[in-house]
């Protein structure tokens, strides 16, 4: 099938899109750990991304109905996977998120897994034939994506399991569940969530207190969001200028290459900045829901829009967090924040969303 | 699902393989709408925090940034006339806290470390905040000891305790036991009755003032200018640089008058007894010595005073705070003579040749006043009668004047106002008269009131120091200098000058000579080689009403007064010593004696050249 295939059909806007927002993101890494222990993580981030643009590449090459078909197997080594990491995985900030491949390489196995969801909701919603979604094949659905749910939950990493949620409830939605079904998960919800409120964990709790009222606790949990939201205004207009901004290069500002780089964004490139930004995510959303849109089959389109609502989940909590709208996650932004694992993972996706792209061509 | 209507996509349903999104194309655009509402919910979040607070928000990125740490500014030390240091001071550390995330459970767990008391603490942060900007952090302690800088270098960077500073500050250094207490005061932080006066007008709440004598009449002078040192922090409270030093201003060395060997030689004579000394030179107005006793340890005072010491001292019966020199109000018995005498002389009532022949008392108005001397001095004109005390002669005297001629007298030679010495709370002292009374109790005066006047009993008060002012004037020959302790401050005031007839001044001059030299009442006052001139006097109490509290006065015996002065002409030193219940004057004389003869020493000493071999003075004999 490969032959059908061109460099020129993959979606070079999108792919433009990504690098853009990936130079950002090593800009404002440079700038937030220049002269700290983590001052190499910029050229870090580079290698990361010319990783992530291989396996871009390597993906979109892929029909992604040979993927689907191996979804079980996928979904099976996520699973053992996880287990895995909660056994023998290396702890780090109190939560077991790692395994360590060899010498100084470090994988968060909760994002590859990302993709495998995306996979499974959109192998598993496609082969439902009726069209409208039957109430046992959703809960059969929830069940499978509830257990690595439940496993990243265990990390503990309430943010990264969420985001599965996201994934599974964009599919569903686009499936078409009646609207008395949204009603009865409505209800479970708010059924379930004293119960899912008594297994969280203390301080998952205090961040939603925290989250609440900032100011119940300025040293402790509210003192990130206080800090950020500090130095997300003291940005203003036009921002501080690269390496300027008092509370990146200070460190008042928390983790400003990682989780809360997005506050050292608005910090030192100030509102304008911020606008250019979110402008490139906003067209690089726009870009993957058009790929839905033309996609040639269900699959497709469920793979491009579990993409999406992944990316747009995550902008939303992680955004949102720096300018204390939402509580306080360890969900990186995605394209921008320092991690391996995370911008791998990402640019598998928009790998997978360039082979759908691909195969619109195809006969 | 029957009663679901028919999806317009799903009737034109295309071939399963190629039907793409249409079955979802509705919900899609939803979606699409989806985005559109997230990013405009984070942008409305930027354009909250950046475009429409961003001074709120910057302004609170510099104090996280910049902290402000005081530089305080040592306060002037005072120094003797010869430019020896009275109050010193000594590096000590203060206890600083930051207050922008300080909260009540840090205090309480401070309070508790370093044994403060927690209500007061929380009082002086709260008094801090409301004129303080938040970052400038408040002292809450002073002068720490060993124990509580450990205790501090122990527990900072603890989230449980504020976040705590030391700052170098300066402890003050008053001399021990007591010495010039009154005179020098002390200092303490400013109250909220303080800072309405118009004198701390510029002063803000925490900061430290003089609060009594001279630390307080030079308060202004002996402040320095505090500095800042304004520092970039990161977040964990390291400094990273120094981005500005304001040094601080020292404040101005104050030189008084005093002399310290006449004021260490008046504070021995005067140990363990209730009075005062006060020692001018009538040349100049200045202060030589200036005593009160019982005294104070200002050195208490100058960290925070307890609560509880302080009130003790408030309520001490012997009133200790009391600066008895300038502010005791008593009746100045026989020392009140030679004024009387002087009135006499000037409005020709007693000629040269007047004498008076005691019994050992009088009659006047139906009344007998007695002599302290029983059975009386016989026949005595003005120099046995000064020189012997004789008060039958002055009933004499006083009757011929009457009261009005007296209180002109008195105050002409400065009673009855304050004499406008530079320390706060001098009090103005009585000089009775028909006006007075009839305004204090709206009675006529009466005659028989005038012959107490006379011998300065009755409702006349006078302060040590307006005695000392006044006989200093007198034995000038009529040239009053307002007394000031600061030396060198400014431009000396134009003298109070009275035309005296020479020969008025020259009689009463040679009676006061005669109370010590010829056989008079101050014998105990001689000195060999010196020409000391004296009178003494003994209140009996005549004016307790002034001191108001009932049980204090019964305690009270008659006060001895003692005032002195040498040499003879061209006098260079005027003394007055009060002697509270020291019964009799002459008892008061020998501590007269004492700093007369010290003054008198260290001129010899001075003149033969031999400084470097001498030794402190010690009072000749004490009783």
């Amino acid at each position: 099938m490969a032959h059908y295939r061109s460099l020129r059909d993959m979606d070079w806007g999108l792919m433009a899109l990504t690098l853009l927002l990936c130079a950002l993101g090593v800009l404002q890494i440079y700038s937030a750990t220049h002269g700290t222990e983590f001052r190499d993580a910029w050229w870090k981030q580079i290698v990361w991304v010319g990783a992530g643009a291989g396996i871009l590449f390597l993906v979109a090459g892929v029909d992604y109905h040979h993927l689907l078909d191996r979804v079980p197997w996928l979904y099976g080594l996520s699973l053992g996977t996880l287990v895995t990491v909660l056994v023998v995985g290396d702890r780090i900030f109190g939560s077991k998120r790692w395994i360590t491949l060899f010498d100084g390489f470090r994988i968060q196995v909760s994002e590859p897994v990302k993709v495998v969801i995306i996979l499974l909701v959109a192998q598993y919603l496609a082969g439902v034939k009726s069209d409208r979604l039957q109430v046992g094949d959703f809960l059969k659905l929830c069940g499978l994506v509830a257990v690595p749910a439940l496993l990243v939950m265990q990390q503990p990493d309430l943010g990264t399991s969420l985001t599965y949620g996201v994934i599974l409830l964009a599919g569903v939605f686009l499936a078409g569940l009646p609207a008395r079904h949204w009603l009865a998960i409505a209800l479970a919800g708010a059924i379930l969530l004293p119960v899912g409120w008594s297994l969280l964990k203390d301080y998952q709790k205090a961040r939603i207190y925290t989250f609440v009222n900032p100011n119940r606790d300025p040293l402790g949990a509210g003192y990130q969001v206080i800090q950020s939201k500090i130095a997300v205004g003291s940005g203003g207009l036009w921002g501080k200028g690269v390496t300027q901004g008092s509370q990146t290069q200070l460190r008042f500002l928390p983790v400003p290459h990682t989780d809360f780089l997005f506050a050292a964004f608005g910090e030192e490139h100030g509102f304008a900045g911020v606008v250019f930004a979110l402008g490139l995510y906003f067209l690089l959303l726009m870009q993957i829901v058009q790929n839905a849109q033309r996609a040639p089959d269900r699959a497709g389109v469920y793979i491009c829009m579990g993409v999406a609502a992944l990316l747009l989940f995550q902008l939303l909590v992680n955004v949102g967090m720096v300018i204390g709208r939402m509580p306080t996650t360890g969900l990186p932004l995605p394209l921008m924040s320092y991690g391996g694992s995370s911008t791998l993972a990402v640019f598998a996706m928009l790998g997978l969303v360039n082979s759908v792209r691909l195969q619109r061509f195809v006969n | 699902m029957a009663f679901d209507g028919p999806d317009p996509h799903e009737l034109l349903r295309p071939i399963p393989r190629r039907e793409g999104a249409r079955f979802a194309a509705g919900r899609i655009a939803v979606f699409q709408y989806l985005i559109a509402g997230v990013f405009l919910f984070l942008l409305s979040g930027f354009w909250e925090l950046q475009v429409r607070n961003p001074a709120f928000y910057s302004e609170r990125a510099e104090r996280n940034r910049i902290k402000a740490l005081p530089i305080l500014a040592p306060r002037g030390r005072i120094l003797d006339r010869e430019g020896r240091v009275m109050v010193d001071n000594q590096a000590s550390f203060s206890l600083a806290l930051s207050r922008e995330s300080l909260d009540e459970e840090q205090l309480r767990a401070l309070a508790d470390g370093l044994g403060l008391d927690f209500d007061d603490l929380v009082a002086r942060v709260e008094r801090f905040d409301r004129t303080h900007p938040k970052y400038e952090p408040v002292i809450v302690k002073e002068e720490l000891t060993p124990g509580e800088l450990a205790f501090v270098e122990a527990h900072r960077g603890d989230a449980r305790y504020p976040d705590m500073e030391l700052i170098n500050a300066h402890r003050r250094l008053y001399p021990r036991g007591g010495v010039a207490a009154h005179l020098l005061g002390y200092i303490g932080e400013i109250s909220e009755a303080e800072l309405n006066l118009l004198e701390f007008v510029q002063r803000e709440p925490g900061d430290v003032i003089g609060k009594s004598g001279v630390e307080r009449q030079y308060d202004s002078l002996l402040t320095g200018i505090d500095g800042e040192r304004r520092v970039v922090v990161d977040s964990i409270g390291r400094e990273r640089e120094v981005i500005g030093v304001k040094e601080a201003v020292p404040g101005r060395d104050l030189r008084l008058t005093i002399d310290l060997d006449l004021q260490a030689v008046a504070e021995l004579a005067m140990d363990g007894r209730r009075g005062a000394v006060v020692a001018l030179d009538p040349r100049t107005g200045e202060v030589l010595a200036m005593v009160s006793r019982p005294a104070f340890d200002p050195n208490r005072f100058a960290g925070r005073i307890r609560s509880k010491e302080w009130r003790a001292l408030l309520s001490d019966p012997d009133k200790p705070l009391l600066n008895r020199a300038i502010q005791a109000q008593l009746a100045p018995g026989s020392t009140f003579k030679p004024i009387v005498a002087l009135a006499g002389l000037e409005l020709g009532v007693i000629g040269p040749d007047f004498r008076v022949t005691c019994h050992g008392g009088a009659n006047y108005y139906g009344r007998f006043f007695r002599c302290h001397r029983a059975g009386g001095h016989g026949s005595v004109g003005l120099y046995r009668a000064l020189a012997d005390s004789c008060d039958v002669y002055f009933y004499a005297v006083g009757n011929r004047l009457g009261i009005d001629n007296i209180a002109r007298y008195a105050e002409m030679v400065g009673l009855g106002r304050r004499t406008g010495i530079d320390l706060p709370g001098e009090a103005a002292g009585l000089v009775p008269s028909t006006r007075w009374k009839l305004r204090t109790f709206r009675q006529k005066w009466y005659a028989g009131e005038t012959i107490s006047v006379a011998i300065g009993q009755g409702a006349l008060t006078v302060t040590p120091l307006q005695l000392a002012y006044a006989i200093g004037g007198l034995a000038m020959g009529g040239v009053w200098r307002r007394p000031h302790v600061a030396l060198n401050a400014g431009r000396p005031d134009e003298p109070h000058r009275i035309s005296l007839d020479p020969s008025h001044a020259e009689a009463i001059t040679e009676a006061l000579w005669a109370v010590v030299n010829d056989g008079g009442t101050g014998l105990r006052a001689r000195l060999p080689g010196i020409e000391v001139c004296g009178k003494t006097g003994t209140s009996q109490l005549a004016s307790m009403r002034a001191l108001r509290n009932r049980e204090l006065a019964e305690k009270l015996k008659d006060n001895a007064w003692f005032v002195g002065y040498a040499p003879k002409h061209n006098p260079e030193i005027v003394v007055v010593a009060l002697f509270e219940g020291g019964e009799h004057g002459h008892l008061a004389a020998p501590i007269v004696r004492d700093v007369i003869k010290a003054y008198f020493d260290k001129k010899e000493r001075r003149r033969s050249g031999r400084m470097l071999a001498w030794r402190k003075p010690v009072p000749a004999s004490r009783r």
